[in-house]
């Protein structure tokens, strides 16, 4: 499937995932501080597991960023 | 109106050329209370910005003193500074850009206990700080006192920052629920910074800081810009308001303010 993750478009062999898997399958970064934007809304985190990708979605990851001095 | 003296009227002639500002434009600038939390490196940009505006009163917060340390990126401080109250440093720079601006500096930092009384004070908060607790905080009192901020935040390469308009845009908490367990942060050691990183996103943060006085042009409410100085990529998110915020959603859990355990990260 075709998704658009963080403005830049990608092939993955899957044709189905969870965000869980995504998550995993791209290899983020400690997966319990990034906040996920799928269609412009954000996913529940309780609902990682079972809420599913598919072709055409587009999807952010957003890094909280504690710095500033 | 006021009257302007000559001196002001060269001053701020750039301002005063543009369209979207004018006399008009400088006019509220002159009479805007600015507050920046935060004296480090994205305060010291802002303030120096802000100060050279003409904004009329800003109030700079730091509970810290000059280190060393701070020099390579925190350009309101000079080297003869180390040791001196940062919003104290911060403010004789800014007193020296412009008399014209009252400068309020606080050498403490902002609590549950004490944010309320001193942000209530100001039209627009720029967040500068360098920790989770204070940023959830910050967007929590303003939220709650209805009172307009920027977020910013900085690591390494990477910089991200975005406009709150309290319960009509997106806030901090609609995009992170909650601060991260200290656990998760990576530890003040592992992080470090590009020093023009911080001069980057705390000159945006006060692009927007004139922007809301004046009124010109579009605030980043609901759009996250982030960008990564190694490939100089600039991106804006959409963000929406999340119904299950907690504190601007639909059944709000927090209505006051509390602490939230520090994981301070000064990237040092
Ligand atoms: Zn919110």
């Amino acid at each position: 499937m075709e998704l658009t993750i963080n403005g830049e478009v990608k092939v993955l062999v899957e044709s189905k995932l969870t965000v869980v898997q995504l998550l995993s399958s791209e290899n983020v970064k400690s997966p319990d501080m990034v906040s996920v934007q799928l269609n412009g809304e954000f996913v529940e985190r309780a609902k990682f597991s079972e809420t599913t990708i598919k072709s055409g979605d587009e999807l952010d990851f957003l890094y909280f960023m504690g710095g500033g001095r | 109106m006021r009257d302007y003296t000559e001196e002001q009227l060269e001053r701020y002639s750039r301002h005063i050329l543009l369209n979207d500002v004018g006399v008009e434009g400088q006019e509220r600038l002159l009479d805007g209370k600015v507050l920046i939390i935060g004296a480090g490196g994205l305060g010291s940009p802002a303030a120096l910005y802000l100060a050279a505006a003409g904004v009329g009163t800003i109030g700079i917060v730091d509970g810290d003193r000059v280190d060393i340390s701070n020099l390579q990126r925190q350009i309101a401080h000079f080297t003869k500074d180390v040791g001196v109250w940062k919003a104290d440093s911060a403010a004789e720079k800014m007193r020296a850009i412009n008399p014209d601006v009252n400068v309020i500096p606080y050498n403490k930092y902002l609590f549950a206990s004490n944010i309320k009384e001193i942000i209530g004070k100001y039209d627009f908060v720029i967040d500068g700080t360098d920790n989770f607790a204070a940023k959830f905080l910050i967007n929590d009192a303003c939220i709650l006192g209805n009172i307009p901020f920027s977020h910013g935040g900085i690591l390494r390469f990477d910089g991200q920052t975005f406009t709150i308009n309290p319960n009509e845009s997106a806030c901090l908490r609609c995009l992170f629920d909650k601060p991260p367990p200290p656990n998760l942060v990576p530890t003040c050691s592992e992080a470090g910074v590009l020093g023009a990183i911080a001069g980057m996103l705390g000159t945006i943060q006060a692009a927007e800081a004139l922007k809301f006085l004046t009124g010109a042009g579009e605030l980043l409410n609901n759009k996250l810009l982030t960008f990564n100085a190694l490939d100089m990529q600039f991106r804006t998110i959409t963000v929406n308001k999340n119904e299950n915020c907690p504190i601007c959603g639909h059944n709000p859990t927090i209505t006051e303010l509390v602490d939230a355990e520090q994981a301070v990260c000064d990237l040092k």
